[in-house]
C-alpha cells in the first residue's frame, strides 16, 4: 500500500482541458471516490495514476516514487475496468492468473492463487468457463479477483458496477465496503453516483469540468458542500436551491424571495463580503431537512402542490412556487401524506445553506472560516 | 381471399424463379464436379459413365503441372506469411499508436496499392525486379504479391483491430505485461479472426493469380499452377477438356481445404468478452 499524490497535474487533449490543476493528495490505505458528471475528468484523472495517459503538466507519485512517466507494468498497480477487459480467449483461471503468469509464477501456482481469490468473491465454480459464457455480475467479480489476485500498491476502479443492476450493484457496494476494511488498500474509485460514493469513500473528490471544487470526507461534503454544484451533485433527491435577495438591516442577515420566510440570520464576515459584490444570494435546503408546516410563519416557504410521491418509507412532497422554481422535501413517514392546493414546507435554521453570487458556500454562524 | 390466393402464386412464382436462377449457376458446377472423373468429358454436363479416375492418372504423369502445384504453394505461403505478420504489425500499430496523420497514410497506401497490384504498373515492376537481379526467382513473386496485397489487408485489418477496445491491453499492462507480452498474450488472440479473414484472403488472391508469375519468371519448373494450367491445351490453343477438368479440381482443393480448416478450426466469427 502507498499514497498517491498529484503536483498541480494538467491533462490536455489537444485544446481542450480534460484535467486542470489537479493537486489531491490520497493517504495511505485511503479510498478516495472521484465523484462527477460525465466528461469531468474522472477517467482521466484515474488513467494518469495508471499511466495510461500521460499529464500535460505536472507530476504523479505514487508512495516516494515520481511515476509521471513510468510504464504502466512498472507501477504496482491493480486496475477494474469499466468493461471488465476480460480475455475472451482465456478461461476464468487463466484470466484471473494472468498478472501472475507475467510475473513468471508457475502454472500450477498461480491456478492456485487463482482459486483462492476466485472462491472469496464466490466464483471458484466458474475457473474453467469463458468469459462470454458467465453473467454480467459474475464478470465484475471476475475481473475484480484479476486486479485482487496479487499485491499491489494502489487499487483503480473506473466505475466498476455500473454495468450491474441494481440489487447487484448494492450487492457488490456492500462486498467492496467489506474489502476495504479487511485490506486497508489505498483505492482509487471513480463513479458518478453519489450514493456509492458517500457508501465507499473515505474522502470524496468532487470533479467539475475538470477541476476538483471539493475534496473532503462525505459527510463533510454532504454537511458542508463547497459549491452549488456539490450541493445540487450530492444527495438524492439534490438539494433545494433557491435564488433569494439578501441585505443586512438592523444587525442581521435577511433573506426574501417570493413565499419565503426566513428568519433573519448573523451577519458573518463572509456574509457581509460577498454582500458588497452583490445582493443576489443562493439559499439551499436538503430535502430531508424539510417538513410540512402545520402553521407558524418562521422559517418556511410556500407554493401549490406540485407532487407527492410515495416510495415506501418515504414521500416526496413537491411544491411549485410562483417562478416555477420547486422544493422538494424528503419526509419520513409510513403514511400517505394527504396533502392538496398550497402547502408550506418548513426547515429548522441550522439546515440552511448559504452560497454567494459565484455559488462558493458562505459559512453560516457556528461554522469555521 | 382471391388476395392470399395472388399471394400464394406470387410467392410460388419468386420461388420458382429463384430455383431456376440457382440451377443456371449450379451447373457449371456440377460439371466441375463431374468431369473429372469422366474419361470422355465434353463441355456439355453429363454424368460420368464409367466412373473412372483415369483423367487424373494422365495429370500425375505431367510432371510440368505437378511442380506447378508445388510452387503455387511455395508463391502463395511465402506471400500470405509476409501479408499476414506484415499486416497485422502494421495495422495493430497505426490503430493504436497516437501519431498524427495515420488515416492519411493509411489511404494512401490504399491508393497505391490499387496501382501497384494493377497490370498498369507490370512494366516498373518489371524493370525493378530486373534491376534487383530476381527475375525467375520466388522471392520476385512472392515481394510483387506482398507489396500489391499488404495496403489493402492492412485497411481491412486496422478497420477490425480499430472496433476492438483498448481496455484488453491496457488491463494487461496495468497488470504488469509489456507492450509485447500484451501484444501476443492478448491483443493478438483477440485480433486472430481478422487475421485469418485477410490470410485466406490474401491466400486465394495469389493462388489464382496468372500475370505476375507469368511475366517475372521464365523457367517451366518455377511456374505455379495457374501458368501450367496451360500444358492441358493443345498446340492449336484448344483445351484437353478431360485433363483439364481432373487438373483445375486438384487446383481448387487446397483453397477449399484451406476454407474448411479455417472454419472448423478458428470459425470465421469474432468473440466479443466486453460486456456492451
Ligand atoms: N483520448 C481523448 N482524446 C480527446 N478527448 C478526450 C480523450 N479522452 C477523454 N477526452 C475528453 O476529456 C473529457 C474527460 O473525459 P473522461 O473520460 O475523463 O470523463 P469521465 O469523467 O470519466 O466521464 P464519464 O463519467 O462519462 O466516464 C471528456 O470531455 C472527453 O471527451
Ligand atoms: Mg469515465
Amino acid at each position: 500500500m502507498a499514497s498517491v499524490s498529484f503536483d498541480s497535474v494538467t491533462k490536455k487533449f489537444g485544446d481542450f482541458t480534460a484535467v486542470s490543476d489537479l493537486g489531491i493528495e490520497i493517504g495511505d490505505g485511503e479510498f478516495v471516490c472521484l465523484l462527477g458528471p460525465s466528461g469531468c475528468g474522472k477517467t482521466t484523472t484515474l488513467r494518469m495514476i495508471a499511466g495510461l495517459e500521460t499529464p500535460t503538466s505536472g507530476r504523479v507519485r505514487i508512495g516516494d516514487r515520481d511515476v509521471t512517466f513510468m510504464h504502466p507494468k512498472d507501477r504496482k498497480i491493480s486496475m477494474v475496468f469499466q468493461d471488465y477487459a476480460l480475455y475472451p480467449h482465456m478461461n476464468l483461471a487463466d484470466n484471473i492468473a494472468y498478472p501472475l503468469k507475467v510475473r513468471g509464477e508457475s502454472q500450477e501456482k498461480r491456478h492456485a492463487r487463482a482459486r483462492e481469490v476466485a472462491d472469496v468473491l464466490k466464483i471458484g465454480q466458474l475457473l474453467e468457463r469463458m468469459p462470454s459464457q458467465i453473467s454480467g455480475g459474475q464478470q465484475q467479480r471476475t475481473s475484480l479477483a484479476r486486479a485482487l489476485v496479487y499485491p499491489s500498491d494502489v487499487y483503480l476502479f473506473d466505475e466498476p458496477l455500473s454495468n450491474l443492476d441494481a440489487k447487484l450493484r448494492l450487492e457488490a457496494r456492500g462486498f467492496l465496503n467489506h474489502l476495504q476494511r479487511d485490506m486497508g488498500m489505498t483505492a482509487v474509485y471513480v463513479t458518478h453516483d453519489q450514493a456509492e460514493a458517500m457508501a465507499l469513500a473515505t474522502r470524496i473528490a468532487v470533479m467539475d469540468a475538470g477541476i476538483v471544487v471539493q475534496y473532503a470526507p462525505p459527510l463533510e461534503v454532504y454537511r458542508r458542500p463547497a459549491t452549488t454544484f456539490v450541493a445540487n451533485f450530492v444527495g438524492n433527491p439534490p438539494m433545494n436551491l433557491l435564488p433569494v435577495e439578501a441585505m443586512i438591516a438592523d444587525g442581521a442577515l435577511h433573506l426574501r424571495a417570493g413565499g419565503l420566510a426566513v428568519v433573519p440570520l448573523k451577519v458573518t464576515r463572509a456574509a457581509a463580503k460577498a454582500l458588497e459584490a452583490g445582493r443576489s444570494l443562493t439559499l439551499g435546503v436538503r430535502p430531508e431537512h424539510l417538513a410540512v408546516a402545520s402553521g407558524g410563519e418562521e422559517n418556511t416557504i410556500e407554493g401549490e402542490l406540485f407532487a407527492n410521491e410515495n416510495m415506501g418509507p418515504e414521500a416526496l412532497v413537491t411544491l411549485e412556487r410562483e417562478d416555477t422554481a420547486r422544493f422538494t422535501a424528503r419526509i419520513f413517514t409510513d403514511e400517505m401524506v394527504a396533502l392538496e392546493g398550497r402547502v408550506r414546507l418548513g426547515f429548522a435554521a441550522d439546515h440552511i445553506h448559504l452560497f454567494d453570487g459565484e455559488g462558493l458556500r458562505l459559512p453560516l454562524d457556528g461554522e469555521e472560516g | 381471399m382471391t388476395r392470399y390466393l395472388s399471394l400464394y402464386f406470387t410467392r410460388i412464382g419468386f420461388s420458382v424463379a429463384t430455383a431456376l436462377l440457382g440451377a443456371v449457376f449450379a451447373l457449371p458446377l456440377i460439371w466441375f464436379i463431374f468431369a473429372p472423373f469422366n474419361p470422355r468429358a465434353e463441355l456439355g454436363l453429363a454424368v460420368p459413365d464409367p466412373f473412372s479416375l483415369a483423367n487424373f492418372e494422365t495429370v500425375f504423369q505431367n510432371a510440368f503441372a505437378l511442380r506447378g502445384l508445388w510452387n503455387s504453394l511455395i508463391q502463395s505461403v511465402g506471400g500470405v506469411i509476409l501479408v499476414g505478420a506484415g499486416a497485422t504489425l502494421a495495422s495493430y500499430a497505426l490503430s493504436r499508436s497516437p501519431i498524427r496523420g495515420k488515416n492519411v497514410i493509411t489511404y494512401i497506401l490504399l491508393l497505391f496499392s490499387s496501382v501497384v497490384s494493377g497490370s498498369a504498373a507490370m512494366v516498373p515492376i518489371f524493370l525493378i525486379v530486373n534491376g534487383m537481379g530476381l527475375i525467375d526467382t520466388h522471392i520476385a513473386v512472392i515481394l510483387v504479391f506482398a507489396g500489391g496485397l499488404l495496403p489493402t489487408a492492412m485497411f481491412i485489418l486496422r478497420d477490425f483491430i480499430d472496433g476492438i477496445p483498448k481496455s484488453y491491453e491496457e488491463s494487461a499492462m496495468v497488470a504488469g505485461a509489456s507492450p509485447v507480452q500484451a501484444f501476443f498474450d492478448v491483443a493478438l488472440p483477440v485480433i486472430r479472426p481478422g487475421v485469418v479473414v485477410v490470410v485466406v484472403w490474401a491466400f486465394v488472391n495469389i493462388w489464382g493469380s496468372f500475370l505476375i508469375p507469368f511475366i517475372l519468371l521464365r523457367s517451366s519448373e518455377k511456374m505455379p499452377a495457374s501458368v501450367a494450367i496451360y500444358s492441358f491445351y493443345s498446340e492449336a490453343g484448344t483445351p484437353i477438356v478431360t485433363l483439364l477438368a481432373a487438373y483445375s479440381l486438384l487446383y481448387s482443393l487446397p483453397v477449399i481445404v484451406l476454407y474448411l480448416f479455417v472454419s472448423w478450426k478458428f470459425g470465421f466469427r469474432f468473440f466479443g468478452g466486453i460486456k456492451a
